[in-house]
Order: structure tokens, then C-alpha cells, then sequence
């Protein structure tokens, strides 16, 4: 597919300017086969092969100097056009969607197992109630736990509404808009979902980048030791998904955005009376209703540590991988300090 | 000074972040109160209407369920009294002379009294309320099958839309009203209920009359329901948008 990218002058080009982002020193790794996201699995073509193919510089390490300490910079084609299309619509959709949804739940700002939604057996209430001396305070109920939380949920702003403004598309209080917004942007998410889910497939993005491997899974101790810490892989390593990462795609990608659609047709009256068993499985119209609003806030914890590890493992050197492909790895051939 | 550098960057991705999401946010709300967007967003209901449609089959059945159910607090939400005169005398002779009529694009209009209804065949059926809002309650409803009422005044082959006339009106004296596909009228569960859980409607849950659309929200389910009119179109009907929330912004497919 994309296979017409040529290698532009620039890319065969020592780019240490385009490195002080932090992808850090490198570990020492010789140069092994590794296969690049969004790349064929065969073995990397011959130097000369690839500048005559027109293929991606995808192997094009060059030494920066003569000197053996030198950085060695590498520029991957990382993420391939459809890929990037679907995840920058995804950024919108999502957004809106979580936030309609809360427009949508301060409707009714409490949450139930079950098919009913008796007042009393709510696991979850977010109101405002007037305290003794007069004052409105919002109140926060899980499980039979009150919390005061007065000013983000239940209160804010001179207003008892369960989500504040800043948090709600519209930010004003109005159901039928908050609704309207909703399932529009969930057809855009499930056609994308949709285009994804055949691309990954075929092309293979699926089995070859985002299915952890036997050896990953063995490293998984490792991984999580080196996260607590923020050390994040370099060189080589740099190039594919970790474990972590990987693991963390797939439960999005193919756990927690099937939930949220399947939650989300499972409140339809229309399709419950067409499809019983939906309801079902997931805890009765009232059930389902909770694990959508628990899927949602899975997807704004992935949001939150995805965009942080963007952050913190080179945001321009990301930035840039996701919106044209290039990606730059460093590899040093000695061991060096972190950089931020 | 790389320090300083990374701190720096730092606050302007904040500041990026921060004044990018107002804006974004800000910009919503003016694309929700301006005059094209929202007829963009609400392509997707007619998109909506026809997967559905297309995906469950026209005679599924709402599940129903066992007495042991049955909500104890059913809630009643909209208007709870339409509280006009007219209204008041009604329930003060305990709904004796009210008839509900159909009319519109039939072949023999009619009209039933509330006692003449009730000698018709009934059906009963526990059922879940759910409302847009997001709670739901089950109730046991009695009724008239909308059906058979139909094949007594033989809708006309122009007739699309059976609109539901009612007896409250709002604050500002704007009428309610609701409507539904012809098709949908002549579902088995599609009744003009006059008891709940085994006693003679309320005011608040919509005495003497109300539709129950089971397959579809709450809002769509009209209460104190007085005349029923076949229409080939809903325009020139309240706001043209076929009831009385769908004129508020709701949408008039209410199957999700």
C-alpha cells in the first residue's frame, strides 16, 4: 500500500536536530531484525535495494561521524496513512462522545445493575442537597459512601447539575443536543472502528504490531518494572510497541471499544426487543447502562496515559510519527544518561 | 538551560492544551445554537431509523416480564397534569364522557368512548419504561391493541403517520402532541393503555388514556391521548417535527 513513499534527501540525512526529543541513549543493542510498525515483515531490504525500489529508508542507519560513539540516527515509517486517519478521527469523536455522554448522564446523574432503576439501589448518585444551614452541596454516593464534592460534581458553578460545563457538550444543560451530538459521533466511531478493524486485519497491522508475542508476555515483569520508573525503550526497542503499549491497544481497541458500542445499543428499546439476549449478558438495561459509563471512564484513563507517555517519550518526535509516518529512533553505541 | 528549555515547552503544551480545549468547547455550543449544524448532526437519525429497521425484525416483541417486576415507584416525568379546565372537569366526572377519536386518512372516521373501548379485546403486558433521561421502570399495562382500532377506520393507502393529539399544554400554551409510523401502529404491543398495574390510569402517568410504543423512549409514549389523526406528512403540524420534544430537539426515531 504505501509503499510509494521514497526516501526524501532529508531522510538519508544526519538529523540530530530532529533527536533532542527524548527517546534517550541507547542500551547497546547490535542491530537486529525487528519489524517495523506499519512495514512488511520480510527481512529489511538490501541498502540498495530499497533506494532502487523506492522503498522507505526504513533501515537507513547512518552514522552521524566517523567516531564509534557517535549517535546512529534512524528514521522508521512508523504508522501508515490509514492508520493515522482513523486515530486522528478517533481524537473528536472520542472527545465528544465522553463528553456528550456526561451531558447525557446528567439527565438522570445515577447508576443501577439490573433492568430497573429503583431510586434506592443506586451504586452511584452524583445530586446536590441542601445541608441544614441552607447551603447546596453536591454529594457524591458510591456504594453507600457520601463524598462532598461540591464545585466539580453534583454543585458547580451556582448550578446542581452532576458533570460542570467544562466537562459537558453543550456545556449548557440540554439532553436532545447532548444527544444528538452523541450518536452522531458514534456512527463516525464505529465506521472507523469498522474501516480500522479491516485494515488491521489486512495488512496485517493486527498479527504483526499489536498482538503481544510469547516473548513479549515473558517480559511483561520487566516492562512494568521499567515503566514505574519511566525508562521507556530505546534503539531498536523503540521501534515496535512494547508489551505494555501493546496490551493496552488491544484492551481498547478490541475489549473496551466493542463494551462501549455493545453497552450503548444494548440502552436501545428497539434493539433489545430484536436482540434479548444482549441485555442479558450485560446486566439488564440499568447494567448496561453502568458498564457504558465505566467503558467511558476506561477510555478517558487510556486517554490520559496515553497522552502523558506521548509526552514523556518525545511528544515532537510522536507528534510527527503520527501525522506524516517518520518516526526518529537514536541509537548511541554506548550507554549514556536519560535525557528528560 | 536544557532544563529550562523542557520546562518551557512543557507550560506552552499546557497552555496549548488549555486555551485549544475552551476554544473547542465554546465552539460547540456556538455550533449547537447555530442554524445549519444540528440538522447535520441529526442526518444520523434517519441513518439510525433505517439500520434499525433493517436489522431488527418489525414484529419483535419488547421482552415482558413477571409481576415479581413490577417497579414499586413507577416514576412519572413531562406533565404530570395537563391542568386545563377542560382537563379538571373530565377528572372530576371520573373520565365518563371522554372519547378519543380517529380520524384524518381513514375510510370511516370514529370515535370510542373510554367505556366502549374498554368492551373492545384488551391485551396486558409487563413491560420497561425507558426513558431518555436514562432510568427505567416496569409496569403492567392494559389496553386496547392500536391495531385493531386501525383495521375498524381502514387507514387510506396515503396515510404514513398516525399523530397523537393530547390534552396538556405547556406553560407557554403550546400543545402536546406526538406521532408515529403508521407500520409501528399495528405492532402486537402498540396500546392505548388505560391501566397501570391493575388500576385505572392516573393523572400523572397519563389517565384516561396513553400510548404505549414499547421499542421506543419514553417521550413517544403521549399521555392523555384525545384524538388520533392518520397524516400523509407532519409538516404544518405543531413545529413540523412530528411532537412535541422532537420540536425541543429531540429526535423523532426514539428506538435508542
Amino acid at each position: 500500500m504505501q509503499r510509494t513513499a521514497t526516501p526524501k534527501p532529508e531522510e538519508t540525512q544526519p538529523v540530530a536536530a530532529l533527536t533532542h526529543e527524548g527517546t534517550g541513549a541507547g542500551q547497546g543493542h547490535e542491530h537486529e531484525q525487528v519489524s517495523e510498525l506499519g512495514l512488511r515483515s520480510e527481512p529489511p531490504p538490501l541498502e540498495a535495494q530499497a533506494a532502487s525500489d523506492g522503498l522507505p529508508a526504513n533501515q537507513s542507519a547512518v552514522s552521524t561521524a566517523p567516531s564509534a560513539s557517535a549517535p546512529v540516527i534512524e528514521r522508521v515509517y512508523r504508522h501508515r496513512l490509514p492508520v493515522r486517519i482513523s486515530h486522528w478521527l478517533n481524537v473528536p469523536c472520542l472527545l465528544i462522545l465522553i463528553m456528550s455522554g456526561l451531558q447525557i448522564f446528567n439527565a438522570h446523574p445515577a447508576l443501577y445493575w439490573g433492568d430497573r432503576s429503583d431510586r434506592d439501589q443506586a451504586w452511584l448518585s452524583i445530586r446536590s442537597t441542601k445541608t441544614e444551614s441552607g447551603e447546596i452541596r453536591g454529594i457524591t454516593t458510591i456504594l453507600g459512601y457520601k463524598f462532598d464534592t461540591t464545585g466539580v460534581l453534583g454543585y458547580s458553578d451556582g448550578s446542581g447539575r452532576a458533570f460542570p460545563a467544562w466537562a459537558t457538550v453543550p456545556s449548557y444543560k440540554f439532553l436532545g443536543m447532548g444527544r444528538q451530538w452523541h450518536l452522531f459521533f458514534a456512527w463516525l466511531l464505529v465506521i472507523n472502528g469498522l474501516f480500522f478493524t479491516a485494515y488491521a486485519l489486512i495488512s496485517r497491522h493486527l498479527t504483526r504490531d499489536l498482538a503481544p508475542t510469547g516473548k513479549d508476555l515473558r517480559g511483561i515483569g520487566q516492562a512494568v518494572k521499567d515503566h514505574v520508573v519511566l525508562r521507556h525503550p530505546v534503539g531498536n526497542e523503540a521501534k515496535r510497541y512494547n508489551v505494555l503499549q501493546k496490551l493496552a491497544y488491544v484492551a481498547i481497541l478490541f475489549v473496551v471499544a466493542p463494551l462501549v458500542i455493545l453497552t450503548g445499543l444494548a440502552m436501545s428499546p428497539t434493539i433489545d426487543a430484536a436482540f434479548p439476549w444482549l441485555l442479558t449478558i450485560l446486566g439488564g438495561r440499568q447494567g448496561a447502562r453502568t458498564i457504558h459509563f465505566i467503558a467511558c471512564f476506561s477510555f478517558v484513563g487510556f486517554i490520559v496515559l496515553h497522552v502523558v507517555q506521548v509526552m514523556l517519550t518525545g511528544f515532537f518526535n510522536n507528534m510527527r510519527s503520527m501525522v506524516t509516518g517518520w518516526f526518529v529512533v537514536r541509537r548511541e553505541r554506548e550507554g549514556a544518561g536519560h535525557e528528560a | 538551560m536544557k532544563h529550562e528549555r523542557v520546562m518551557k515547552r512543557r507550560q506552552f503544551l499546557k497552555g496549548t492544551f488549555g486555551a485549544a480545549s475552551l476554544v473547542a468547547l465554546a465552539g460547540c455550543d456556538n455550533l449547537t445554537q447555530s442554524s445549519w449544524f444540528p440538522s447535520i448532526l441529526n442526518k444520523t437519525e434517519k441513518l439510525t431509523e433505517r439500520v434499525q429497521r433493517a436489522v431488527t425484525s418489525a414484529n419483535a416483541l419488547a421482552k415482558e416480564y413477571g409481576d415479581a417486576d413490577i417497579s414499586k415507584v413507577f416514576p412519572a416525568n413531562g406533565s404530570t397534569d395537563p391542568g386545563t379546565e377542560y382537563y379538571a372537569e373530565h377528572v372530576a366526572k371520573q373520565f365518563s364522557e371522554w372519547t378519543v377519536e380517529v380520524g384524518g386518512l381513514v375510510q370511516t372516521p370514529m370515535s370510542w368512548s373510554l367505556a366502549a373501548l374498554k368492551e373492545l379485546p384488551s391485551r396486558t403486558q409487563v413491560t420497561r419504561h425507558d426513558c431518555v433521561e436514562g432510568w427505567s421502570a416496569i409496569g403492567k399495562w392494559t389496553g386496547v391493541p392500536l391495531g385493531d382500532l386501525m383495521h375498524r377506520v381502514e387507514p387510506l393507502p396515503n396515510a404514513k403517520f398516525a399523530v397523537f393529539h393530547c390534552a396538556d399544554v405547556d406553560d407557554e400554551g403550546v400543545a402536546y402532541y406526538e406521532s408515529m409510523a403508521l407500520a409501528d401502529c399495528y405492532h402486537p404491543q402498540t396500546i392505548l393503555a388505560y391501566e397501570l398495574n391493575g388500576n385505572s390510569l392516573d393523572v400523572p402517568h397519563g389517565a384516561p388514556l396513553r400510548l404505549r410504543f414499547e421499542r421506543q423512549l419514553g417521550y413517544k409514549h403521549a399521555k392523555y391521548v384525545m384524538k388520533i389523526e392518520l397524516v400523509e406528512t407532519l409538516a404544518g403540524i405543531g413545529g413540523g417535527r412530528g411532537g412535541y420534544w422532537e420540536d425541543l430537539g429531540y429526535e423523532w426515531y426514539a428506538g435508542i
